[in-house]
């Protein structure tokens, strides 16, 4: 690490007042993020910070680098001209499930698919919580919201999937009740080159108070969810240890014992796109465990290189533009006097 | 005997289907007048519809060229003579020939199948209804054919080459040089000889043909215009626009970024800045008008000339991204080619009816700079004055174009850039000099109020900016009622001051009189013509022609007060006229048009006449 990246977790934290509510998963991340801020190796000057709308996107005031709050659901699309503008930066966009999933569902699909070098993280709570309680592209079949007195009928977005789908390169999850995982995380994807897709469950204690409780809080989440790990089993569970299977073309759960072992559960390979395209459908099966850690991670070629790649082929080919000799090109004449 | 007739300017119009190549024949006519010392306009006239159905009213593709010894400053109100190689062209533009032109019509094509399919009843050649013309009627295919006989071509590559038959012949009527359109044959098929030698005969054909007819056809001479001597080439909008933009950034020192979204007739302007890689410049295609403007600011963000372009309907989708372009108070050009309205309207013809978007189309009070470009060859200054004035005073700037301007091309005295367009000194800070400790993003110049660009990678300059409202002193968020009242009126006074910052209204003719005409944009060429006619036969009119229309020139008020009747003439439902009527209170009347098309010099001449009788019997 040089002089310069010598950081303490107190550079990152801004002289602004946080102003989520009291108990709002949102602090979790924001400590973890500012945490994992002294240890990308990035100076504080080359960081930016681009959000949308929402209570998530409140995130760049708090955040002491370069810091954008824009408008809502173009994070994504201000983030683009900022990296393909300036290469150099390391460029973080904070997201909800509202802003990218339905205002900004189209940034969202083309960044990915363009590649372009950015760590996007989705704080999904699965409502609209600055506009007070209304349902989002992640909400539940049935969920009762201020919008929704009788019922949620839209089907909801995985954004795993829905990432996967559009071609993204990095796809992980994480919860706020891990902030460990969270920098863990964060450090992967910033390591990643092209776009990382960080989905991140996030409660809103006012409008979906407990919504990942399941598969999030500590006491229950062992038994809910795996911890994927490069090269290793998918197991999980506290007391009675459960495995994942591959049965046919389906994964299935099965509790590990005499009939079935360690040795029979899928081995994690965040390369293997076939696998992939399985674990992130899983998130439709009520009956499976929740994901955490990197689904997915693949190299491919990233918007932001081709284009500097192609102006540095068109200027060894044609040399450095001359205005002038633009000017006069094609059909010039003279008019004397 | 035929007669040589010396006449000051011709108007020719070349139409046809659009498979028929009249947009190269028309270019091949009006470049090989530029290079023999006329001045010229042009404008291609083509379907909305990539291939429309051959031979109907709908697939008709025209190009109007306008050429004199005198200034030329539109492509004209009415042709001379109207080439045409099927019935549906002549069906369309038959209204746009002057009363006794001439037509030169392909026979081959009047076949009663195609004459039914224009939608004629009647063969319009019996019909009587070109009565009162001059005909020239000649079995254009056949005759190529015939003098393509020798040459070893399939026949459709021959029949390909009647458009060059044709412009042989008008050649040959207006004594122009064959010699520049040979040679541009010759490099356009110089890998496929026999091609070359279809394509040359068949004009040279063309030209001897038109010779036999010396008998019964008059040819015409048109000399050469009184040009400002210097270096010309020919120039359309959109080419202007885009190269404006590459020297502004230049003279700025900074990378160029487009962010944009295809839409007729902005488009252009995309596909000329991706060319120029060698120049650095970043040319993104968004996934839509947001991504496009949106990309454009991250990147202005970042240090970038960065600009945005579109048309009317693309200008409405970026209406929020605008509005936080202004509350950042950041530099960023935004171009508006406008076509008709409202909604998706009338893709490919020309409009001004986006003036009231770009003032007033945003949330809240949101002002920004906004300037329009006059004519084809003027973009190029425009463009380098947008981004001067973004750059100068951290706003959005809107360069409003039209569909006109953007596709018509007219000769360009090509400037002196090292001298002219040398150095726009933006507000971009040297961290170095910077006392960071006192310093915050929203600091401004005390009078201008002006703030400064600090951008990220500068170390200790690290800021938030959002679109929620700022605190005058901190840039930090603030709800305080009055300091939202000092925002506003800061951004508001910001723009405001930016008239200390353009040239004063200059005003063609006397500085007082009876009828002042105020008029903006694409306009220009037509209404100065008119202008300009008025003020031979004596009467005191006088032309204010805006390019900066927001802030006005400081000088405009006292301009105003000097003349008796104030008139605007706009292809709208009138929205400058209210602009100016609300500012000065002259009561400005307004001559508006909205129908796709350019005004005539002859309806603005009379409705001048009209407001002139008025003034003068005061």
């Amino acid at each position: 690490m040089t002089e310069n990246t010598e950081y303490t977790k107190k550079d990152f934290v801004s002289d602004q007042e946080v102003k989520w509510c009291p108990g709002c998963g949102d602090y979790a991340i924001l400590s973890a993020i500012q945490s994992a801020m002294t240890k990308i190796g990035r100076k504080r000057e080359d960081v930016v910070c681009v959000s949308g709308i929402g209570c998530s996107s409140r995130f760049p005031y708090y955040l002491n680098t370069y810091g954008y709050h824009t408008i809502h659901g173009r994070a994504t699309a201000v983030a683009s001209g900022v990296k393909t503008a300036n290469p150099d930066l390391s460029v973080w966009v904070m997201t909800g499930d509202g802003d990218s999933l339905s205002i900004g569902g189209n940034h969202l699909i083309h960044v990915l698919r363009r590649n372009i070098d950015m760590n996007i993280v989705l704080f999904n709570n699965r409502v609209y919580g600055l506009t007070k309680g209304q349902y989002s592209p992640t909400s539940l079949r049935g969920q009762v919201t201020k919008s929704t007195p009788y019922g949620s009928l839209d089907r909801p977005f995985s954004p795993a999937k829905l990432a996967f789908g559009a071609s993204a390169t990095f796809i992980a999850r994480t919860t706020d009740t891990n902030t460990k995982q969270i920098e863990a995380i964060m450090l992967e994807a910033e390591e990643h080159r092209g776009t990382s897709f960080i989905e991140v469950y996030q409660n809103c204690v006012i409008f979906n108070d407990g919504c990942h409780s399941e598969y999030s809080d500590k006491k229950s989440r062992e038994d809910h969810s795996i911890i994927l790990e490069q090269g290793k089993p998918m197991i999980y569970g506290s007391e009675v240890k459960k495995g994942i299977i591959l049965d046919k073309l389906t994964l299935r759960v099965v509790e590990l014992g005499d009939i079935y072992t360690e040795a029979d559960c899928l081995i994690h390979d965040k390369t293997n796109e076939t696998l992939a395209s399985l674990l992130v459908a899983m998130d439709a099966n009520a009956s499976m465990p929740k994901l955490y850690g990197v689904i997915f991670a693949v190299q491919d070629v990233i918007y932001n290189d081709q284009v500097a790649t192609q102006i540095s082929e068109v200027k060894a080919q044609k040399g450095e533009g001359d205005f002038n000799k633009l000017l006069y090109s094609g059909e010039t004449w003279e008019v004397k006097k | 005997m035929s007669t040589l007739t010396e006449v000051e300017s011709v108007v020719i119009r070349f139409s046809g289907d659009s498979g028929d190549g009249m947009q190269l024949t028309g270019t091949q006519f009006s470049n090989t007048s530029a290079l023999m010392g006329n001045d010229i306009a042009t404008f291609p006239d083509y379907p909305a519809e990539i291939r429309a159905p051959q031979g109907t009213v709908a697939g008709v593709s025209g190009f109007q060229v306008h050429f004199g010894s005198r200034e030329i400053f539109t492509p004209g109100d009415e042709a001379d003579m109207l080439v045409v190689f099927n019935p549906a062209a002549l069906k369309v533009n038959l209204k746009d020939l002057k009363k006794g032109g001439t037509i030169l019509l392909n026979t081959d094509a009047f076949t009663d199948k195609k004459i039914a399919k224009a939608g004629y009843e009647s063969n319009p050649l019996e019909s009587g209804e070109l009565d009162g013309y001059q005909l020239i009627e000649v079995p254009v295919d056949s005759q190529t054919a015939e003098a393509l006989k020798e040459i070893d071509l399939d026949t459709k590559s021959k029949k390909r080459c009647k458009n060059f038959y044709a412009l042989g012949m008008t050649y040959f009527f207006y004594h122009r040089e064959m010699e520049t359109t040979l040679n541009w044959i010759k490099q356009k098929f110089g890998d496929e000889p026999e091609l070359l030698k279809a394509n040359q005969t068949a004009m040279k054909a063309g030209a001897n043909f038109a010779e036999t007819l010396e008998t019964i056809v008059s040819t015409y001479k048109v000399s050469k215009a009184k040009i400002e001597p210097g270096i010309y080439r020919q120039i359309n909008g959109n080419t202007s626009i885009a190269w404006g933009f590459i020297r502004a950034a230049q003279a700025a020192n900074l990378p160029l970024f487009l962010g944009s979204y295809p839409i007729t007739p902005a488009s252009d302007i995309l596909h000329e800045l991706s060319k120029y890689k060698e120049f650095g410049v970043k040319t993104f295609q968004a996934e839509d008008e947001i991504a496009g403007i949106c990309a454009a600011i991250g990147a202005s963000l970042t240090g970038s000339l960065a600009i945005t372009t579109s048309s009317g309907p693309g200008i409405s989708l970026k209406g929020e991204a605008i509005g936080l372009a202004i509350s950042y108070e950041m530099p960023l050009v935004i171009v508006n080619v406008q076509r008709g309205g409202p909604s998706t309207g009338l893709p490919t013809k020309t409009e001004q009816s986006d003036l009231y978007q770009a003032l007033y189309g945003r949330n809240g009070d949101s002002p920004l700079i906004i300037v329009a470009a006059s004519r084809p060859n003027d973009c190029f200054h425009m463009a380098y004055e947008a981004s001067r004035l973004a750059l100068e005073h951290m706003t959005p700037v809107i360069l409003l174009s039209d569909g006109y301007v953007a596709n018509g091309t007219e000769p360009w005295k090509i400037p002196d850039v090292d001298s002219e367009y040398a150095s726009i000194k933006h507000k971009m800070l040297n961290p170095e000099d910077v006392d960071k400790e006192n310093w915050n993003w929203i600091k401004r110049d005390d009078e201008t109020l002006v703030r400064d660009w600090a951008i990220p990678g500068m170390k200790g300059l690290e800021h938030r900016i959002g679109g929620l409202e700022k605190d005058f002193d901190t840039g930090n968020v603030s709800y305080d009622p009055s300091n939202h009242q000092k925002m506003c009126e800061v951004r508001q006074k910001k723009v405001e001051n930016a008239a200390n910052n353009i040239p004063l209204q200059e005003v063609e003719g006397n500085e007082s009189g009876d009828l002042l005409v105020i008029s903006w944009g694409g306009t220009y060429g037509s209404v100065e013509m008119a202008v300009r006619t008025l003020q031979k036969e004596g009467h005191k009119i006088s032309l204010m022609h805006l390019r900066y229309i927001n802030p006005l020139p400081k000088n405009i008020g006292n301009v105003i007060k000097n003349f008796k009747k104030v008139i605007v003439p706009e292809l709208n439902m009138g929205q400058l006229v209210h602009v100016i009527n609300a500012h000065f209170a002259c009561n400005a009347i307004s001559y508006s048009k909205v129908e796709g098309l350019p005004f005539k010099i002859s309806e603005l001449k009379e409705a001048f006449r009209n407001a002139l009788k008025e003034a003068e019997n005061d």
